[in-house]
């Protein structure tokens, strides 16, 4: 009994350390104004969508004011979709102010950047006002509530996106298609070394 | 009575991560572990291929070091990230600071400036440094190994250590952000620092 107990025990003890690998919004920026779900299951859609197929296409409302619609870049600009589960939550408040610093690194590959979460404007107003100024925009897809997420096979079942980056060339093919564990943020090298791919090409 | 012991840590433990949080990082959090007064946990970083930067720390050209091996007196720590809009505003004023250690020849011998970037590779750690032409030694930390060490902080957190002596290791100084003027930071670290 006491070997089980041990056993018991240890095992008890690995969960608490492993799960302590995710990113708790890091930055003082946002005090103690993030909420924590804890550790989320780390996927929980199915991709409806694969690279070399054209990407679906849409028209979302964006924080400014402009709508914007992904024909518009179609034979001018790569575009990179970055998917974020939900404003003001951890991980994805620690994301997009790391691709505020990078624009610089987006023009050198002629690309553009469209962030999307399924929160209304206003909440996205004011989650991204405490980022700073963000040079690319940022839509909502809001209502109907998903419908681009989904469209990607990006919608988890409690109604949030996966955490998903999304590449689509100037001819509107899809590139690449990451969609990693939702408690993790993407290393930045792996969507730069992307955009290197493709241009190579 | 052994099932009901079992019960009952089973129940202790699955309190403590679900009131947690995040866990242990939390409960590390807690405790303090930068508090002023306590001893900075081990940390060992990849030395920099730059020479430039590993001639500033005085090191050799190894594998790694422990930060005892950094040659000065002070040791002060930023744990940032790229990712962190605070670290990125207070980017320049921080580099105003390491200007000012090293623009007084007796203050630059005593006292060295890291940063540590919490979550960031080594690319992201680069992208930060060339950004904001920072001129010390970063070093990534990309699997939060160190940050986990030091308590989980938020971002921007600064450390200062007495990296010599006898009180070697000693905490002298703790802060979160409120980098407020780089003058103002130096005259704070100079009146508080009590290495012997």
């Amino acid at each position: 009994m006491k070997r089980k107990l041990t056993i018991i025990l240890a095992l008890l003890i690995g969960f608490l350390f492993t799960d302590s690998a995710q990113i708790f919004a890091l930055s003082d920026s946002f005090h103690n104004s993030i909420y924590n779900p804890g550790l989320l299951k780390p996927l929980d859609s199915l991709l409806k969508v694969k690279v070399g197929e054209s990407a679906p296409e849409f028209t979302l409302p964006s924080v400014s004011g402009k709508k914007i619609n992904l024909n518009d870049f179609r034979g001018k600009k790569i575009v990179v979709l970055s998917f974020v589960p939900a404003a003001w939550t951890p991980v994805c408040s620690d994301q997009w102010p790391g691709y505020n610093i990078v624009e610089e690194l987006f023009k050198e590959h002629d690309a553009v950047l469209l962030g999307i979460t399924v929160d209304n404007i206003p909440t996205l107003f004011s989650w991204t006002q405490q980022m700073g100024n963000l040079w690319f925009p940022v839509l909502s897809d809001f209502w109907p509530h998903g419908e681009v997420a989904d469209s990607f096979g990006l919608l988890r079942s409690d109604g949030v996106a996966e955490r998903a980056l999304v590449i689509i060339d100037k001819e509107g093919i899809i590139r690449y298609l990451g969609v990693g564990d939702i408690n993790v943020r993407p290393p930045l090298e792996v969507l730069i070394g992307e955009l290197q791919k493709i241009n190579r090409k | 009575m052994n099932k009901i012991k079992l019960a009952g840590i089973i129940f202790i433990f699955a309190f403590l991560a679900a009131s947690s949080g995040c866990s242990i990082l939390q409960l590390a959090a807690d405790k303090n572990i930068l508090a002023v007064g306590s001893q900075l946990p081990s940390i060992k970083l990849a030395t920099p291929q730059d020479q430039s930067l590993r001639n500033y720390l005085g090191l050799e050209d190894k594998e790694s070091f422990s930060l005892n091996e950094i040659k000065c007196k002070i040791l002060i720590i930023e744990i940032f990230s790229m990712y962190c809009p605070h670290c990125q505003n207070k980017a320049p004023v921080i580099n105003e600071f390491y200007e000012l250690l090293e623009s007084d020849e007796r203050v630059a011998k005593q006292i060295k400036f890291i940063g540590i970037g919490a979550g960031n590779s080594a690319f992201e750690v680069e992208v930060f440094k060339k950004k904001y032409q920072i001129p010390f030694p970063l070093f990534a930390d990309s699997d939060l190994a160190i940050h986990k060490e030091l308590g989980g902080v938020r971002t921007p957190y600064f450390i200062g250590i007495c990296n010599q002596g006898e009180r070697k290791n000693r905490i002298f100084f703790s802060q979160l952000a409120g980098f407020s003027g780089a003058q103002k930071f130096l005259d704070n670290i100079l009146e508080l620092a009590d290495c012997r």
